[in-house]
């Protein structure tokens, strides 16, 4: 067994972007204020002073051109990392990611190579308004030639975003804002997570969880509730929404015969829709109740927390969502 | 005139070389073998064919989506072009792409591209990652004086100007984007450079019709481009003969008189240049007719060549979607 230690999932990003950035001189880091200010969330901070302007540069406001940059930079030869600071942001570089990085190696028949990272921080509970809240994942899932990932864990997101970054096409490497101080054990030393392997984060027999990003730490509060209940939930996170690890979901939704699918993008034509629907399709025989979603309300995120929370998926919402799943009635109900 | 006899002749061989591979597009497209969207760069030879003389094999460039003219003078194959044009296996990207994305890797042309003004960000990253190498490459990016209204070309000249990129743009002013006239989608009465002018680059206002002029112009961009002063700003100004694609016929759109054309052809940069290497004793009629007679055969292969290639395999159309 390695040597373990408590990291905060943000130790854990700095920790990948750093040893990537002393692994591979290709490698660069390129945003907002991720140099000497270390990023808008302090992700980046002592890199520029370690590895210099040159390795890790900030840029000017202007989203567009700095994902456009990093596509022409990944095309001849370099692995840029890109920030851009919130995911809400990515809607003035969508040309970029959806129409040049996404697209180029289809294309050119496989002529080009985009090795492009865009890491971005979505999520409400920070009253930070509609423009600042958003979980956005889905619209990048939409898109073919794009890799989707959403890291719930230090663990995963340490060994998701060395993969991310050693990976040949572009990757969108969703943050959330909220679980930045999120704790968990990671191991000393080298390791990688491969891109579209979902993880069983909770094993049970009753129920599935499937719940993406900030929503796993929901799923796992109501795990707990719904034990207390004698529910046994087992919960997955897909950890990548492109490539999507289609056979463990179905696995365990074969397994316990129910699913409910949590995450924080709004609930209508998103991630639990298309989730919702594979297990609809190929798992339906095995089905006890209908596939049940949990999603962002849809609403643009207000401001206030009196409101704000209200379009947050919850773990009591979850509860209550499962144990409608089984026809009985419970004395808290 | 100080350039060289051989480069002279390389004008004319890229110029003309242009001219006949999209006349024969144009025709194959009539016949229904090429497919898909084709815009023509007939009228324009002289900006590309200038441009990518002036610059090194291992040089980058962007292309757009009137993009044939950049690759052919870049040097890339009438033969694997024409094929991706007409849908087929062995073109460039397998069918996949087409006309409007086109590419070479080989030869540093990154691309055609459908998305007017796309090629600003791809241009400006690959600059970049030629300066962090140190490779020595430098990149010019192609667009027109529709993609100069795209607001992410400010982004780039920031950008590129604040961090002394190997960048060339290379705006062609082709008079018309889509069925506008320029100087009615854009400020005329100040040369567009005026734009880059106001980051600090360097900006001119040329004839795009004139290929020395332009071989010229971004001779001096390149050098300095090379020599870490960062990036230029060359509006070349031409005129598009044919329609914003195939569809757009004549002067059906109300945009332009047929009057406006006859006189512009006569300024049209390919038969104004075979007048003046005759002219001016550069170049007999005998040194001409070799260089159309290898465009022929050329063209002649290139076109045997996709009679005789297999159509787009549908077995490979989920390849290639990941690297």
């Amino acid at each position: 067994m390695p040597e373990m230690r408590e990291l905060t999932i943000l130790e854990a990003i700095k920790e990948a972007l750093d040893e990537e950035l002393a692994r591979d001189p290709a490698v660069f880091l390129m945003g907002e204020d991720v140099g000497r200010a270390g990023g808008v969330f302090m992700v980046t901070e002592g890199l520029q002073q370690k590895y210099g302007k040159d390795r890790v540069m900030d840029t000017p406001i202007s989203e567009a051109i700095i994902a456009g940059t990093g596509v022409g930079a990944a095309m001849t030869g370099m692995r840029p990392v890109v920030e851009i600071m919130f995911c809400d942001f990515m809607t003035l570089a969508m040309d970029q990611v959806v129409n040049q990085a996404a697209k180029m190696h289809y294309m050119t028949g496989g002529q080009v190579k985009v090795p492009l990272v865009i890491r971005t921080a979505g999520g409400a509970g920070r009253a930070a308004a509609a423009q600042h809240s958003q979980s956005l994942h889905a619209w990048f899932a939409h898109i073919p030639g794009l890799k989707v990932v959403l890291p719930s864990t230090p663990y995963d997101a340490k060994g998701l975003l060395k993969s991310a970054i050693r990976d040949d096409n572009p990757v969108i490497y969703f943050e959330d804002k909220m679980s930045y101080k999120v704790k968990g054990p990671v191991p000393v030393g080298e390791y990688t997570i491969p891109l579209g392997v979902a993880d069983i984060k909770r094993n049970g027999t009753d129920v599935t969880l499937i719940a993406t990003s900030s929503m796993v730490q929901v799923a796992e509060k109501a795990a707990d509730l719904l034990g207390e209940d004698k529910i046994s939930a087992e919960l997955i996170d897909p950890r990548c929404l492109r490539p999507l690890d289609k056979g463990t979901i179905l696995d365990s939704v074969k397994k316990t015969g129910r699913a409910v699918v949590i995450d924080e993008g709004y609930l209508s034509y998103g991630t639990t829709a298309e989730i919702a629907a594979l297990i609809s399709d190929e798992a339906f025989d095995y089905l006890d109740a209908p596939v049940k979603r949990i999603g962002g309300m849809d609403v643009p995120i207000p401001m206030t927390p009196v409101l704000e929370t209200v379009t947050i998926p919850n773990e009591v919402q979850v509860v209550q969502t499962v144990k409608g799943l089984f026809g009985r009635r419970y004395p808290n109900e | 005139m100080s350039i060289d006899r051989e480069i002279m002749m390389d004008m004319y061989f890229y110029m003309q070389r242009i001219r006949r591979f999209e006349e024969t597009a144009e025709e194959l497209y009539k016949r229904g073998v090429v497919v898909g969207l084709l815009h023509l760069y007939i009228g324009e030879e002289a900006v590309a064919t200038g441009a990518c003389l002036a610059l090194q094999k291992d040089d980058y460039i962007t292309s757009t989506h009137r993009g044939h003219g950049h690759l052919i003078a870049k040097g890339g194959d009438l033969k694997k072009l024409l094929a991706e044009l007409c849908g087929k296996a062995t073109g460039y990207c397998q069918g996949k792409g087409g006309s409007m994305h086109a590419a070479d890797l080989s030869l540093g042309i990154l691309g055609a591209n459908g998305i007017v003004g796309g090629g600003f960000g791809i241009a400006t990253g690959a600059a970049l990652s030629a300066k962090k190498r140190q490779s020595g490459q430098i990149v010019a990016c192609f667009f027109g004086d529709g993609a100069a209204n795209q607001g992410i070309l400010m982004e780039s000249l920031n950008l590129a100007a604040i961090w002394k990129l190997p960048l060339i743009y290379m705006c062609e002013n082709n008079t018309f984007g889509e069925y506008s006239r320029f100087d009615e989608a854009t400020v005329s009465d100040k040369p567009i450079g005026e734009r880059a002018a106001a980051f600090g680059l360097p900006s001119s206002k040329i004839d795009g019709n004139d290929v020395i002029a332009v071989y010229e112009c971004v001779q001096q961009a390149a050098a300095r481009a090379r020599a870490g002063k960062g990036p230029t700003f060359i509006e070349a100004c031409t005129y598009r003969f044919r329609g914003h694609h195939m569809g757009d016929v004549g002067t059906a759109r109300g945009y332009r008189t047929k009057e406006e054309m006859d006189e512009r052809w006569h300024h049209e940069p390919v038969g104004s240049f075979r007048k003046l290497l005759l002219e001016k004793n550069i170049l007999e009629e005998p040194d001409l007719t070799i260089i159309d007679q290898q465009i022929e055969k050329d063209i002649q292969e290139a076109v045997d060549f996709v009679n005789s290639s297999p159509a787009a395999d549908a077995s490979k159309i989920a390849e290639d979607i990941y690297a």
